[in-house]
């Protein structure tokens, strides 16, 4: 607007960014589009007009508990996964080159596996015959099998192993760059270490934390096939819900409710996090 | 209410801090070797090295973060190995000032406050009272990227005097800051230093600095104090070859000695001259030796004498006050000679043939190396 290097400049970007911008158009926003279309007709034709899924969907207290469920589960991870990931980041930065590689394998490991068989893997750990139970009884710690399978506790179990890459990844980054003198400052001018970690690292560290969060609770509200395979038929998220409506059902316009409901409710995460973050700079 | 140069000075009272045959090895690596020394009450020593000496390792054990392998570290006749960082009153200012970035001015001199259950009162007024201290009334909200250098600096140090520490400890804190300024903030750390009565230690690789400010200078190399003493006697009366070489610069020549009368060395140089050097260190005539002399204590001269050297001259820069003559021995040996410059002359090289020692000159005898 400014000039003519500035117009060139902006021509230059745009056609290096077109094949994917035109990629994003046909694929993404043109579907996104038919799909909100969709979720206001009457049939899959999209065929009249109608709000009649949308009043279903919100009228019925069940799907609006599936609603609920979903961000809470994304939530609970998102929470259970901070807890885990701040301990290994900071053992992460403190350590030598040798043991920051190893932990960075061991983090990375969930993403080198297929989640099917990640899935799998956890049905084997958590079910009442499973590795987790035999150890807890032969410890003596429970009495009677733990029901983990179909539970939430047992799915956000097996999400924040399968999600903690991604918080930790960000987390780690932005850590890495805080200069390790302000921790010596704050111990130095009195601080404990605990105190050094909540007024120092925490707040500088929110940038990677509202990354890895918002990364979390998209994935994990959005987890498919763990949903599904943990969570069995007793646990319905929206995922869930979309893929019955959709292709067992055959309720298009009911699937496109429940497909932007998603969309929305996890945007909705998403920008909490954002202003969470923003919150707790401005008053750090 | 009361200025703060009256409240501080009445409540300070100065700390002697004790490194009693301290070590410290990463793994196989020997970084501290057996360092002892006494710093005074409110007396500032600079620790000066190359980097890898150990300097920093032992600044870093003096503050807690580093636990050594062996030795004590005793501030005010209490040992506190056992201390962690966070209790042993000791202030750092960092060559990184390491600000909090997330907080303002005031908000980082408060911090040590806040740490220490100081009220919310007593945090305000110890916050302003520091500002005032170091001339950053009127910064209080700004946050540490907004500020200079210099300015972030005066915030550290504020933010390290506000808990009244026992110890400053200064972590190469002018290296960050563009030479003019490096000036005033070493008469300033200097002022706050001898304001708040403060026993220091500096840690620097740069001897501009160290001669600066510190009362003593121990110099390090290796892990070991090489020679603890004033600025003028290190410069002056360097006690190894290591010191000499690293503190200023000096010309070295080898040598034999010849004879001895009354601690008065008779050394013959490879250049034919003969220079009577006095010195406390045993020698035996026959013994080869190193003899080291600053540049401004040779002149360039036109006739010879027993103790000159025939020399051509390659050279001569004009630094400021001073003319710089770069000079070599018929042999190939270069070195340098210093003479100030009288206004108006000019840098064009003189006619000189020959380079002797001047006046005053107090060369230094070391034993030859082995090579």
């Amino acid at each position: 607007m400014s000039g003519a290097a500035t117009g060139e400049t902006a021509g230059v970007e745009w056609r290096l960014a077109a094949p994917l911008g035109i990629t994003y158009l046909a694929f993404f926003a043109a579907p996104l589009l038919i799909l909100l279309v969709m979720s206001f007709s009457v049939d899959d034709n999209l065929g009249g007009f109608s709000l009649a899924a949308w009043a279903k969907f919100w009228g019925d207290p069940f799907y609006r508990g599936v609603v609920w469920d979903t961000l809470r589960l994304g939530l609970v991870t998102v929470a259970m996964t901070s807890l885990f990931a701040y301990p290994i980041a900071l053992l992460f930065i403190a350590s030598g080159p040798g043991l920051q590689r190893l932990l960075l394998f061991i983090v990375l490991l969930p993403l080198l596996t297929s989640v099917v068989i990640r899935t799998f893997a956890w049905i084997a750990i958590l079910s009442r015959e499973g590795v987790l139970n035999q150890a807890l009884l032969a410890l003596g710690l429970t009495s009677a099998p733990l029901n983990l399978l179909q539970t939430e506790l047992g799915l956000v179990i097996a999400l924040m192993q399968i999600e903690m890459p991604l918080m930790l990844l960000p987390l780690i980054t932005v850590m890495r760059q805080i200069d390790p003198s302000l921790s010596d400052a704050s111990r130095a001018l009195g601080g404990s270490k605990w105190r050094t970690f909540r007024k120092v690292i925490l707040p500088l560290s929110l940038p990677g934390w509202i990354a890895g969060a918002t990364l979390v609770f998209a994935s994990a509200t959005t987890a498919f096939i763990s949903q599904t395979v943990i969570g069995g038929a007793r646990l319905v998220y929206l995922p869930t819900l979309i893929w019955q409506q959709a292709m067992v059902v055959y309720n298009w316009p009911f699937a496109a409710v429940a497909s932007v409901s998603l969309l929305v409710a996890v945007l909705a995460g998403v920008s909490l996090f954002a202003m969470l973050g923003r919150f707790a700079r401005t008053t750090a | 209410m009361p200025s703060p140069d009256l409240v501080t000075a009445s409540e300070i009272q100065s700390q002697p801090l004790t490194l009693d045959a301290i070590s410290h090895s990463y793994g196989e690596s020997l970084a501290v070797d057996q360092v002892t020394l006494e710093v005074k009450a409110g007396e500032l020593i600079a620790l000066l090295g190359p980097s890898g000496c150990g300097k920093s390792t032992l600044l870093r054990i003096v503050a807690g973060f580093i636990n050594q392998t062996s030795g004590r570290v005793v501030i005010a006749d209490r040992i506190v190995d056992s201390l962690p960082p966070n209790r042993r009153e000791v202030g750092i200012v960092f060559q990184s000032y390491a600000l909090f970035p997330h907080m303002t001015v005031a908000e980082n001199i408060a911090y040590g406050l806040e740490a220490r259950g100081e009220s919310k009162a007593t945090c305000r007024e110890r916050v302003s009272e520091m500002l005032a201290t170091v001339r950053m009334e009127g910064f209080a909200d700004r946050k540490p990227r907004q500020l200079s250098g210099g300015q972030q600096q005066r915030v550290a140090l504020a933010r390290a005097l506000a808990v009244r520490p026992r110890i400053l400890l200064l972590d190469e804190p002018f290296a960050a800051l563009d030479k003019n300024l490096r000036l005033d903030m070493q008469i300033e750390i200097k002022r706050l230093q001898r304001q708040f009565g403060l026993t220091a230690i500096l840690v620097t690789h740069d001897q501009d600095e160290a001669m600066s400010i510190a009362d003593r200078i121990a110099v390090m190399s290796k892990g070991r104090i090489e020679q603890l003493g004033s600025p003028v006697d290190i410069y002056d009366r360097p006690e190894t070859l290591f010191v000499n070489d690293f503190i200023g610069s000096s010309n070295r020549f080898s040598g034999v000695v010849e004879g001895v009368e009354a601690g008065v060395y008779a050394v013959r140089l490879a250049s034919g001259a003969l220079w009577r050097i006095a010195s406390g260190k045993p020698f035996a005539p026959g013994d080869r030796v190193v003899a080291t002399i600053r540049p401004e204590q040779m002149a360039l001269t036109d006739g010879a004498t027993p103790e000159s050297i025939p020399v051509t001259l390659k050279l001569s820069l004009p630094i400021g006050g001073e003319l710089i003559h770069d000079v070599e021995t018929s042999a190939g040996e270069a070195f340098k000679v210093a003479a100030s410059r009288r206004p108006g002359e000019p840098a064009s090289p003189m006619a000189a043939t020959h380079c002797a020692l001047a006046p005053h000159a107090r060369p230094v005898l070391f034993p030859q190396p082995a090579a």
